[in-house]
């Protein structure tokens, strides 16, 4: 209650040829906050996410991030780290090529040690060098997982972060989102999974009604 | 300088990416050496004909060809999500797009070039319109890569996009295929082919200058869709 709100977002519409998927969402997020977006099938959960990370143009509505208008952003973009259903990794190349990628394409100037710590931290380490097309897709999930933690960005979008994963991979993305908010990050996600961790806002899409 | 390490950064890792899918760089290359070398038997063996026919059938079979592995300039890292990383990252849109494009130029269009000799040779085409030849593929073939950059990038969330690309980047390949033509056929009736060819350089100036940005500013719109 002390701080300002990092991310806020207002009044959010989308239509689809003139019908809304959803209207009105609002939403604000503070330091060390979480959000899980719930919604049945079809109900606009990816849209929203991708709406907040400046992928796709609301209909109406603001997102705004310490204050400022996030879309055209710079530093928005500096901050903000979007995962999404696909994991945005190149299946000819390695997941230590694929970080080196996201290492240089971010400017984040990462040493090799850090690469491969957060490799070990998601239990790729020893799938570090073969082509990704190799990984399943839960180790595909932990690979882009690393390449988030590479990015040490304050907002996380994930867009459904538990598909695909183990227990194991569970239980350490968990850990991973209560370091995060530890550390004052925030994060947006959506989950199919119930509430599995304690203190997550929710926020219900409810799919409007086909008329 | 940092633009030039992030530009070769993109175009070693889309070259890298590309070189392991071997199909969607032999196809259109393949396509471009059976298109031209089916003239002579289709048409006539005799070398007067083909000797007219020649720079025609070698550009439209190379504007096909390109036509043909442009669809996939941006079709992968739109699947793979690697296209919302690009476009979400700081670095200017322009610089990547730009990258990507050499990236597949360099599997798509130089080895058109480096084949056309033999296919010039298939066709009867006198030695002397050879460089001309391969010097305004070059120019040419680079054109077509950067302006299908833009319908690349506005049809790249379409399922069936291919179509509506070939119709958007058809009237931008015209002035290029006219050029191109004349410079092959200039050199061909020993006439000066400079002039026509600056022409054809001046167009690839313009593609490089506008071509980049009208295709960041449409993959933006594009990933929208």
């Amino acid at each position: 209650m002390t701080s300002a709100p990092l991310l806020e977002f207002q009044n959010i519409s989308f239509l689809i040829e003139d019908r809304p998927l959803f209207q009105g969402v609002c939403g604000s997020l503070t330091a060390g906050e979480a959000l899980q977006i719930n919604g049945s099938n079809g109900s606009g959960k990816t849209t929203l996410l991708q709406i907040l990370a400046t992928l796709k143009t609301m209909s109406s509505g603001t997102v705004s991030w310490r204050g400022n208008v996030a879309s055209n952003n710079i530093p928005y973009r500096r901050e903000m780290a979007y995962l999404g259903h696909q994991a945005g990794l190149k299946m000819a190349l390695s997941p230590r090529q694929n970080l080196l990628w996201c290492n240089r394409l971010f400017s984040l100037d990462r040493s090799g040690e850090q690469i491969t710590s957060v490799l070990h931290r998601m239990r790729v380490l020893n799938r570090a060098d073969l082509p990704c097309s190799a990984l399943s897709a839960g180790q595909l999930r932990r690979v882009a997982l690393a390449a988030l933690l590479l990015r040490e960005a304050c907002l996380w979008l994930l867009d459904e972060p538990f598909s695909a994963l183990d227990i194991e991979g569970v239980d350490c993305l968990v850990s991973l989102l209560d370091e995060h908010r530890a550390r004052g990050g925030v994060v947006v996600f959506s989950s199919h999974h119930d509430a599995r961790m304690p203190n997550v806002g929710v926020l219900e899409l409810a799919a409007q009604a086909g008329s | 300088m940092s633009f030039g390490r992030m530009f070769f950064g993109v175009v070693r890792r889309d070259f890298l990416s590309r070189v392991r899918h071997g199909q969607d760089i032999v196809n259109p290359l393949l396509f471009f050496v059976i298109a031209t070398s089916l003239v002579p038997i289709a048409v006539s063996p005799e070398a007067g004909r083909l000797t007219q026919l020649a720079p025609g059938m070698i550009w439209i079979t190379a504007l096909l060809s390109t036509l043909l592995a442009l669809d996939g300039l941006f079709a992968e890292d739109y699947a793979d999500g690697s296209l919302a990383q690009l476009i979400l990252s700081p670095q200017p849109l322009w610089l990547l797009v730009l990258g990507k494009v050499f990236a597949h130029w360099l599997l798509t269009g130089l080895p058109l070039i480096v084949l056309s000799p033999l296919l010039a040779l298939m066709l009867a085409l006198p030695t002397s319109a050879y460089m001309p030849l391969m010097g305004g593929l070059v120019l040419g073939t680079a054109s077509f890569s950067l302006l299908g950059a833009v319908g690349a990038a506005l049809t790249v969330a379409l399922r069936q996009g291919g179509m509506l690309l070939s119709l958007i980047v058809m009237p931008f390949y015209f002035p290029v295929l006219i050029f191109g033509t004349s410079v092959v056929q200039s050199a061909v009736d020993g006439v000066d082919f400079f002039p026509i060819m600056a022409l054809l350089g001046a167009f690839f100036a313009f593609s490089l200058a506008l071509g980049p940005i009208a295709a960041a500013a449409s993959l933006k719109v594009g990933i929208n869709g």
